[in-house]
């Protein structure tokens, strides 16, 4: 590495190379809770809770929704393989706050036919959608 | 021999068939082409989720993870990728094959899970027991659909229903070459690759949160992304299949155009050859 201030970043899809590039630093949230990755990191794997992913690149701001996989960081690079990610311009928003009425309307029911995991699940998804939008 | 107008109408039918033999290898071939690509787009996210999943493997060793060691159970859960289609040459019964004549299987511990139409037929018609099925799947494969199955597998697994999960299906190598293929899924097979370790320049991978739970979820993962990517190859190794099929069968009906078309012409000469030869009879005759 010539500087040190960018790091290679991959994140990967089943069915696309979701992004490549070279960026200064990425965000993203885990089982652990929200952390930001700089270069020189050490190596480390870390599972995907649903959120947004802030990628920065030089002088530029992404986001996107990132809602399931695992990360794999290392010292020069960090490769997301992750299941479903979403640019905000793929995202319906209708559909997303449907899901979200949808999702709150299981957990609040508390019947015990309704999948609590898979219902919260689906809740943060359709948080990190929305959020990812506005 | 046979009559002149016999020959003619076997040779035209034989040609009626050509074309279509003819129509449907052009199909294939683009099919296949799709298909291609889609299975090699695939490829990437595969092969980095397998290289994690060995890398931390290789790390934990062997420790007590259910995913790691087999249940109870005796049932064995086989997940067969088949299509829904026939005329692909060997590509289905080979598939069947794999399962039926496999060693120290009993038909009575197996629950099949069905993708495709032709191997749930030839299976159900042998008296294997059809767990699940579903014909649409294979058309277009989708990560949800491996997700589904996977969600299915796993929740059996972990009732205690069945105790190992296997996947057949056919491996796509390139166009000419596809090989039907068994894999253990479940338990997840440990290979000591201590190359594995070196890669990476020696660093010492960490987890977030520790190896158990991060195998808790990397493993229903990689389990789909086998069975997404087996289904991918399975599409483009139907295809590949057919497409040799068609072009056999289309070569071998030109083998026996030009062999009836010689026929006829023989027939044609010896009824030329018999009349004259009457006329000059007749002739002879009167004079």
């Amino acid at each position: 590495m010539a500087d040190n201030t960018t790091f290679r970043l991959r994140v990967i899809t089943p069915d696309r190379v979701f992004y490549e590039g070279e960026v200064n630093m990425v965000e993203l949230n885990t089982t652990e809770g929200q952390i930001g990755v700089l270069p020189g990191h050490i190596p480390l794997t870390v599972i995907i809770k649903p959120g947004i992913l802030k990628i920065y690149e030089d002088g530029n701001e992404k986001e996107a929704a990132l809602h399931s996989g695992f990360v794999e960081i290392l010292p020069d690079g960090i490769s997301i393989l992750a299941e479903i990610v979403e640019w905000p311009d793929e995202i319906d928003e209708k559909r997303a706050e449907a899901a979200l009425a949808r999702a709150e309307e299981r957990l609040k029911s508390k019947t015990s036919d309704v999948d609590m995991s898979r219902a919260e699940a689906a809740l943060l998804r359709a948080i990190a959608r929305i959020q990812v939008l506005k | 021999m046979a009559s002149m107008r016999d020959i003619k109408r076997r040779r035209s039918s034989i040609q009626g068939t050509q074309q279509i033999t003819k129509a449907m290898k052009l199909v294939s071939t683009v099919k296949l082409q799709r298909a291609r690509a889609g299975a090699e787009r695939s490829k990437g996210y595969f092969n980095s989720m397998f290289a994690t999943v060995n890398s931390i493997l290789s790390k934990v060793g062997h420790i007590e993870h259910k995913y790691l060691m087999p249940g109870e159970s005796q049932k064995k859960a086989v997940i067969v990728i088949t299509s829904n289609r026939g005329l692909a040459g060997g590509y289905n019964s080979n598939i069947v094959k794999l399962v039926t004549r496999h060693e120290g299987w009993k038909k009575e511990d197996l629950e099949i899970y069905a993708i495709g139409g032709k191997g749930r037929d030839a299976l159900a018609k042998d008296g294997y027991y059809i767990r699940e099925y579903n014909t649409e799947v294979i058309e277009s494969p989708t990560y949800e659909d491996a997700m589904v199955l996977t969600r299915h597998l796993l929740d059996s697994f972990s009732a205690g229903e069945i105790g190992e999960i296997y996947l057949a299906y056919t491996a796509f190598k390139n166009t000419v070459s596809h090989i039907p293929t068994m894999l253990r899924l479940l338990p997840v097979e440990i290979k000591d690759t201590p190359e594995q370790a070196d890669d990476k320049a020696g660093a010492i991978m960490n987890f977030e949160p520790n190896e158990v739970e991060a195998l808790d979820m990397l493993i229903p993962k990689y389990m789909t992304s086998l069975i997404y990517g087996a289904l991918k190859e399975a599409l483009a190794s139907e295809n590949g299949a057919r497409m040799q099929a068609m072009d056999n069968a289309t070569s071998n009906a030109d083998e026996m155009i030009s062999d009836l078309s010689l026929k006829y012409n023989r027939a044609r000469q010896s009824s030329i050859t018999q009349e004259l030869t009457e006329i000059i009879a007749g002739a002879e005759a009167l004079g």
